[in-house]
């Protein structure tokens, strides 16, 4: 169609967020409109987080909005759960019947037998936990055993340093690489994560190929000589879950040789003669052995990243996957602090909330101020898994997932009834996933909130409620600095956004509930900004000054990081805890140490017999994002299939060629997956991530949940003794064979 | 004019990510396996060798809407997300080239209004 004869375009503006690519988002975005229907998607070309660039997920986004598939109106089931049966309800019933099923819940067992449960970090988070407090239950969680998605690795940094801290990228100045603060890190160290087929808290994963392009030099720790690899200085292809034995050899050599930052060690930590005793356990012959490195490949990467002025670190989920993964974090933590790398332009820099507007509640504190004081001590008591995990009970605010999974089986201390799920898919993306599956079947009550069908939806639904893409949506959020907007384009059906849906329901659970409009709560949120909710739509972001607490650098010599105004760090030393003592207290070692996976040649040398490989199971891919987005063609024509990558002297081995069906097999059982030759390290397989076919939803009696899903192959029970950390998804035993016709 | 103009793209730098083909079938819109660039895997197992190539197929025109009447850069290399993608006269293209030898620089030329399409379709009665 020519243009000029068309209805003209209006142009919105926004940044994403969750459903579109998925991702924990912050790129700047024109989202354009005709005839109420979104046609393009486009970069904002100044925005300082993407500078115009997207990723294919982003650019699909049509395709998502516009998808024939899409959950369109609520349902309420009519058949048994696991059929494909429902009718079509209007918004008020389906909320009356939630209203009341949730009402009665509390009356005869209480609020806290209710769960609210999300998935990653998406926009509903923050309000899962506003309609969780407002109903009055403390059963806010994760769907994810040891909680191994970033908290391990947040829990371990708000430990030992009170704050978080990312790869410096200067992602919290407008001017970005053109700041002339910042400076390109002379070392990047890559820890377990395939950067350029994703993005993260804090990071864009292609900032890293920005440095890279500006000379930084390249430390890739990854078994999988992947594309980032094939550019790095050093490559280390570790043994999936050795990870904390690599951070204590590498500590050990910079210790050792005296190439740490004496100055800013005497400053600024405490606990470093501890340290340096603790790294004695870990000479490198001993740590090559582990991990399954040369000694001279760890100690020339130890001194590269330490002689590095500055260095930065961006680490990925396998660490918070290790066996005891808030641990390893501690030990990879003691690395940019011993070498002074916090608070460094180009090092590791502190994220805080632009403007201390905290419009993603992580904690109790954030939660009461926002939504009031709505939930008496002895209901805050009973959040389940308190009483077996202190870290949780301090230091986190929601329910432990493997706890909740166990008093579901149990009924102890009290009985959990219902559960309001929201924005993921643990069906398919628990691991152990069949126990996850059957304790949420055993609940009398369920809602499931999804932009499409899924497998949880199928399995455990009796209300579906339609959601809606970041682009069917308002919002604010400081997660962490600028401050962004995110606005309406569209609307798609009857869908509402999560902020919407839980904010309805949190006004009908609530009598006492304070606001009037969802835009009342955004200008509440705003209050510490004095920035009006108009401004901010305008704009779209908007950085806090410099002299602020969420601008960089040294912030703990400016006395900016701490509450008391005093120069520190936030802790109760005000230095940074290389010997944790906040660890002792709890009753666990304050010093990094290394555990072996549950399940390796090593810990069980005789199942190691039966099943030779070591299975590596969550690779990504740019194409999706965790089990979503198979449905959506142009993205499934990247990726169709769910792809084994595996050394090609592996796979003869094994009578594989490249692009055969193989099955995966082990002690939990089997799954299906093609061949693809890599140059991984051939006693490992890697496996993509969370697969299912939503083409089977409908006509398989497991809505094609397990089939290609590498949870079905990890056992439950895996996660950290903390309760941070764990699941072992990196770190399993397997052997393959090619799948025989017919077979 | 498209054949006077060009892309430049680094090689060194491009990570495979897509984002160009994804930009450029929103762009032209293609339907989801249709393509004006698509992305090529080289891994060798030299222990050297292991690079992206995309390459501008047949429909690549270009931009020559965007460019022309919305004054824009092509929607491949706005959205690359490595950012290493260069458009322009074929001479200044060189000049990158010369900067950073390991790239290369395609002169598409969309055959669309040139050359008639093939019936693939023909081949279904192989089915019977
Ligand atoms: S995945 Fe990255 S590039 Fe894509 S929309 Fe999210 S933040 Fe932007
Ligand atoms: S220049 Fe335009 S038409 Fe050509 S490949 Fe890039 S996006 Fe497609
Ligand atoms: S968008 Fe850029 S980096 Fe990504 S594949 Fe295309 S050329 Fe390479």
């Amino acid at each position: 169609m020519n243009a000029r004869d068309a209805s003209p375009v209006k142009i919105v503006r926004s940044t994403t967020w969750s459903a579109g690519p998925g991702c924990h988002g912050g790129c700047g975005v024109e989202l354009h409109v005709r005839d109420g229907k979104l046609v393009k998607i486009e970069g904002i070309a100044d925005h300082p987080y993407n500078r115009g660039t997207l990723c294919p997920r982003a650019l699909a986004l049509r395709e998502y909005v516009n998808a024939p598939d899409r959950l369109q109106h609520p349902m309420i089931r009519t058949g048994a759960r696991g059929t494909d049966t429902w009718r079509k309800a209007s918004w008020d019933e389906a909320l009356d019947l939630i209203e009341h099923r949730l009402k009665a819940v509390k009356d005869q067992h209480g609020a806290e037998s209710t769960l609210f449960v999300q998935g990653t970090g998406r926009d509903v988070g923050g309000w899962l936990v506003m309609l969780a407090y407002n109903y009055g239950s403390p059963n806010w969680m994760q769907s994810l055993p040891g909680n191994s998605c970033y908290h391990p690795r947040l829990l371990a940094m708000k430990i030992a340093m009170g704050d978080y801290v990312v790869p410096d990228s200067s992602q919290f100045t407008n001017q970005r690489y053109d700041d002339p603060e910042w400076r390109v890190p002379e070392c990047y160290v890559v820890w377990g994560q395939n950067s350029v087929a994703t993005c993260n808290d804090g990071l864009h994963g292609h900032w890293i190929v920005h440095a890279l392009k500006r000379g930084s030099k390249l430390v890739v720790i990854d078994p999988n000589y992947n594309w980032l690899a094939s550019r790095a200085t050093i490559w280390l292809p570790i043994r999936p879950g050795t990870d904390g034995a690599l951070a204590l050899g590498m500590l050990n050599v910079i210790i050792n040789e005296g190439l740490y930052d004496k100055a800013f060690v005497d400053k600024w930590t405490v606990g470093f003669d501890e340290l340096r005793e603790r790294v004695q356990q870990y000479p490198l012959d001993k740590v090559a052995k582990i991990t399954w490195l040369p000694a001279e490949k760890i100690a020339a990467a130890a001194r590269l990243y330490a002689k590095g002025q500055p260095s930065a670190l961006q680490w990925g989920v396998p660490v918070d996957f290790a066996p005891e993964g808030l641990t390893v974090a501690l030990a990879i933590n003691a690395l940019w602090s011993i070498t002074g790398n916090v608070e460094k332009p180009g090092g590791m820099v502190v994220a805080r909330p632009a403007f201390g507007v905290t419009s993603y509640p992580m904690s109790q504190g954030a939660i009461s101020k926002m939504y009031g004081e709505v939930m008496p001590k002895e209901q805050l008591a009973k959040r389940i898994g308190i009483d077996i995990y202190p870290i949780a009970r301090d230091l986190h605010w929601r329910a432990q997932p493997d706890a909740v999974i166990d008093q579901i089986f149990s009924g102890t201390p009290y009985p959990v009834k219902a559960a309001f799920i929201a924005g993921t898919n643990f069906v398919v993306g628990a691991q152990d996933p069949r126990r996850w599956r059957k304790a949420f079947e055993s609940l009398e009550f369920n809602v499931v909130v999804d932009l499409f069908m899924t497998p949880t939806v199928m399995a455990l639904a009796d209300v579906v409620l339609p959601s809606s893409s970041f682009a069917e949506r308002d919002g604010v959020r400081a997660w962490w600095s600028p401050l962004t907007a995110q606005n309406t384009a569209v609307r798609v059906g009857e869908c509402r956004s999560d902020a919407e849906i839980c904010f309805e329901l949190a006004r009908r659970l609530n009598p006492g509930f304070r606001y009037r409009t969802l835009d009342d709560m955004y200008r509440f949120f705003l209050e510490p900004s004095g920035i009006s909710l108009e401004e901010i739509r305008e704009k779209g972001w908007i950085f806090p000054p410099k002299d602020s607490a969420a601008t960089p650098y040294a912030r703990h010599e400016r006395g900016l990081l701490r509450a008391d105004g005093k120069p520190g760090f936030d802790t109760a030393s005000g230095k940074i805890e290389l010997d944790a003592t906040r660890m002792k207290d709890w009753g666990y070692d304050s010093l990094p140490a290394y555990t072996e996976p549950s399940f390796s040649p090593v810990s069980t040398p005789e199942l190691a017999r039966e099943y030779p490989l070591i299975l590596n199971t969550g690779s990504r891919s740019i194409a999706f994002f965790h089990s979503e987005m198979r449905n959506i063609p142009s993205l499934r024509a990247m990726n169709p299939e769910p792809l084994v990558q595996i050394h090609p002297e592996t796979a003869r081995r094994f009578g594989i060629e490249n692009n055969d069906w193989v099955w995966i097999e082990n002690q939990q059982g089997r799954i299906k997956m093609r061949a693809r030759y890599a140059l991984v390290h051939p006693r490992i397989v890697l496996t993509q991530h969370s697969w299912f076919y939503p083409e089977r939803i409908r006509e398989d009696k497991d809505f094609g949940a397990y089939e290609a899903n590498g949870n079905e192959l990890i056992p439950g029970g895996l996660h950290s003794k903390t309760g941070f950390g764990g699941a072992q998804v990196k770190s399993l035993l397997c052997r393959i064979r090619k799948v025989e016709e017919n077979a | 004019m498209t054949g006077k103009n060009g892309l430049w793209i680094d090689i060194e730098f491009c990570t495979g990510c897509m984002a160009c083909e994804a930009a450029c079938r929103q762009e032209l819109d293609l339907g989801p396996t249709e393509y004006g660039i698509k992305v090529f895997e080289q891994l060798l197992n030299d222990g050297q060798t292991f690079n992206y190539v995309p390459i501008p197929t047949d429909r690549c025109n270009l931009c020559a809407t965007r460019v022309h009447e919305e004054g824009k850069r092509p929607a491949c290399v706005h959205h690359c997300m490595a950012q290493v993608m260069e458009y322009g006269p074929l001479e200044s293209l060189i000049e990158h080239m010369k900067r950073r030898p390991r790239s290369v620089i395609w002169s598409p030329v969309s055959r669309s209004s040139q050359r008639p399409y093939h019936d693939l379709e023909q081949f279904e009665f192989l089915e019977e």
